[in-house]
């Protein structure tokens, strides 16, 4: 079974990210960039899962600046077996239909039964590629699954929506994304880092996939202005001396919020 | 043949299992009434009925478009978009407008992609300049607002829960049943579905106006009683860091923060909450932020208006005796 697992590249969440207020673009340069984990609990679905399925093949599709190698090659270290890196200076600031279109060519051209995504990514927070893709490849999705079942031909799991909780299925190929309820990643160790180095790194050019990233004829998201919020600032703070819950109660009643 | 208004703006209003409009449909109305003719699709065997359309008007609607499409209620997103891009065909609307929802991304996605139309999701607000439609965010959790619009034809925008005040003035809407062409494209098939109880008459999370968390600091599910009990004395909802998640205190519908639910609420009171940057994400644009924690280093007290060092089990109970005093 050919799983393709899409990741990405992220500023890292526990540091500070920062867009560029000129290019309004992610600003690499500020925050150490990390695979977003929960494009690594999708692999470590795939990898967990691979003992028990017939030939299975992981493929990491990801579209990333070239700098990205470096991060993305840990998803090789963890488990892997081979990484398709799109990696283009016309896909800079690419909005999501064009993200989108260069992924389902990459992911047609690796060829799949299985493609496994996070359903929200920590940085753009959109949720919607994975249905994007799904679509442009004519193939079931199953979205937000909090637990899922992979056997032949077929994948089932539970799905949390608002109001309740569903049990979905789908027939192979399908397309799926899964919540944080599924396990973090594992840790790559010093065998899989010494693997990885020998394993297949392909890297793509939109033309390559015979995307042309400046076509004017289909519509594009772009962005308009972007501006930096002023930080919060901390407010009264007290050292609670037998009073706070009375003062708290004050500061609240006067500000009309009780 | 109903001809829609030139700046019709096609919101797709989702319905609850017991056929009940969403409460994203309000916002979402409120928003397409600021920038256009609101035309709502009500999608589903219920929505046909004619309570369905007037429910929506009350809202704002001025026209409804109804749907029951092949496979509605048994496959995922698809009827649903073949029911949209129905819609779209015959209102030719300027932007067409859905919930942030899992459901709501899950059709936008295939619906953009499916009509190359542009995508901008998670919006907090919607304008019109005099080129368009244009989508305003909120990102990095709420640190930067970013102003999206597409290079031509209508956006598909999806609005985050809860962010839009704007509500519609109620409408007599004129109802179209719409004859939806299956496209037959292949979808997850839904088994079985189990509807999560309603455990109180508290207000829902999303979109509250007022917002009381827990954290780590309530230390088990029992104490955790006690977010409860200020929230009912506030008239809040309830929510959650991760920690009192995934401890098993709280289900995880509770969660705020960047993966979880964003809360942008008038007062948020946090308890026990160490105040993590993912938990920050989540609620960091509330207009009031008050923080009780123990540990006075905890990051919370960074963006508190008003912190307190102290031990919860202290203060919480007094600030529920003091405000329940004040109020008889």
């Amino acid at each position: 079974m050919k799983i393709v697992v899409l990741m990405k590249e992220v500023p890292d969440t526990y540091g500070e990210r920062k867009l560029n207020l000129e290019t309004g673009l992610a600003d690499r340069g500020a925050s150490d960039a990390v695979l977003d984990e929960i494009g690594e609990r999708a692999l470590e679905l795939a990898l967990s899962r691979a003992a028990s399925i017939d030939n299975a093949e992981i493929t990491v599709v990801s579209m990333a600046p070239e700098t990205a190698t470096t991060t993305l090659r840990k998803a090789l270290a963890m488990g892997a077996d081979r990484l398709v890196h799109i990696a283009d200076v016309n896909l800079v600031g690419a909005d999501l239909g064009l993200t989108a279109e260069v992924l389902a060519a990459a992911i047609r051209r690796t060829g799949f039964d299985l493609v496994i995504a996070g359903n929200l990514s920590t940085d753009g927070y959109g949720g919607v590629l994975p249905a994007m893709i799904a679509e442009l490849l004519g193939v079931p999705y199953a979205s937000a699954l909090a637990s899922v079942d992979i056997a032949g031909d077929r994948i089932s799991g539970t799905r949390e929506t608002d109001g309740g909780v569903m049990t979905v299925a789908a027939a192979l190929p399908a397309v799926i994304s899964i919540t944080e309820r599924f396990p973090a990643g594992r840790f790559p160790n010093f065998k899989g880092i010494m693997a990885a180095k020998k394993k297949p790194v392909e890297t793509l050019t939109a033309a390559d996939l015979d995307i042309d990233p400046e076509a004017l004829d289909t519509p594009r998201s772009i962005m308009l202005a972007v501006s930096e919020r002023p930080a919060r600032a901390a407010g009264t703070k007290i050292v609670d001396e037998g009073d706070a819950g009375e003062k708290l109660a004050e500061f609240l009643i006067q500000n009309r919020l009780a | 043949m109903t001809t829609f208004p030139k700046d019709s703006i096609l919101v797709l209003i989702e319905t609850t299992p017991s056929g009940e409009l969403a409460r994203s449909a309000a916002g979402l109305l409120g928003a397409a009434a600021r920038v256009g003719t609101p035309v709502a699709l009500l999608v589903g065997e219920s929505a046909t009925a004619a309570a369905a359309s007037e429910a929506a008007g009350a809202i704002g609607a001025k026209h409804v478009l109804t749907a029951d499409p092949e496979g509605g209620a048994s496959q995922l997103a698809v009827p649903v978009v073949d029911a949209l891009a129905a819609a779209a065909a015959l209102v030719h609307p300027d932007a067409i407008l859905l919930s942030n929802s899992v459901n709501g991304r899950d059709v936008a996605g295939r619906f953009a992609a499916r009509t190359r139309s542009a995508l901008a999701v998670d919006a907090v607000g919607i304008s019109r300049d005099e080129e368009g439609i244009v989508a305003h965010h909120s990102v990095y959790g709420g640190a930067y607002s970013v102003d999206c619009a597409p290079t031509f034809g209508a956006p598909v925008i999806t609005v985050r829960e809860g962010s839009i005040d704007d509500r519609a003035e109620a409408a007599s809407p004129e109802t179209t049943a719409l004859d939806v062409p299956p496209s037959g494209v292949p979808a997850a098939s839904i088994q079985s579905f189990e509807a999560q109880a309603v455990v109180s008459n508290r207000p829902e999370l999303r979109g509250a106006a007022k917002v009381v968390a827990g954290g780590r600091g309530l230390t088990s599910q029992e104490q955790f009683a006690l977010v409860d009990q200020l929230a009912d004395v506030l008239g809040a909802a309830v929510g959650a860091s991760r920690a009192a998640v995934d401890a098993g205190w709280v289900p995880n519908s509770y969660q705020v923060g960047q993966t979880g639910i964003s809360v942008s609420p008038q007062l948020y009171v946090a308890l026990g909450v160490s105040g993590a940057i993912q938990h920050r994400a989540g609620m960091q644009t509330a207009k009031t932020i008050v923080a009780i924690n123990k540990d006075p280093d905890a990051p919370i007290f960074e963006i508190a208006d008003f912190g307190v060092v102290g031990d919860l089990f202290d203060v919480v109970p007094q600030l529920i005796a003091s405000l329940s005093a004040r109020k008889e």
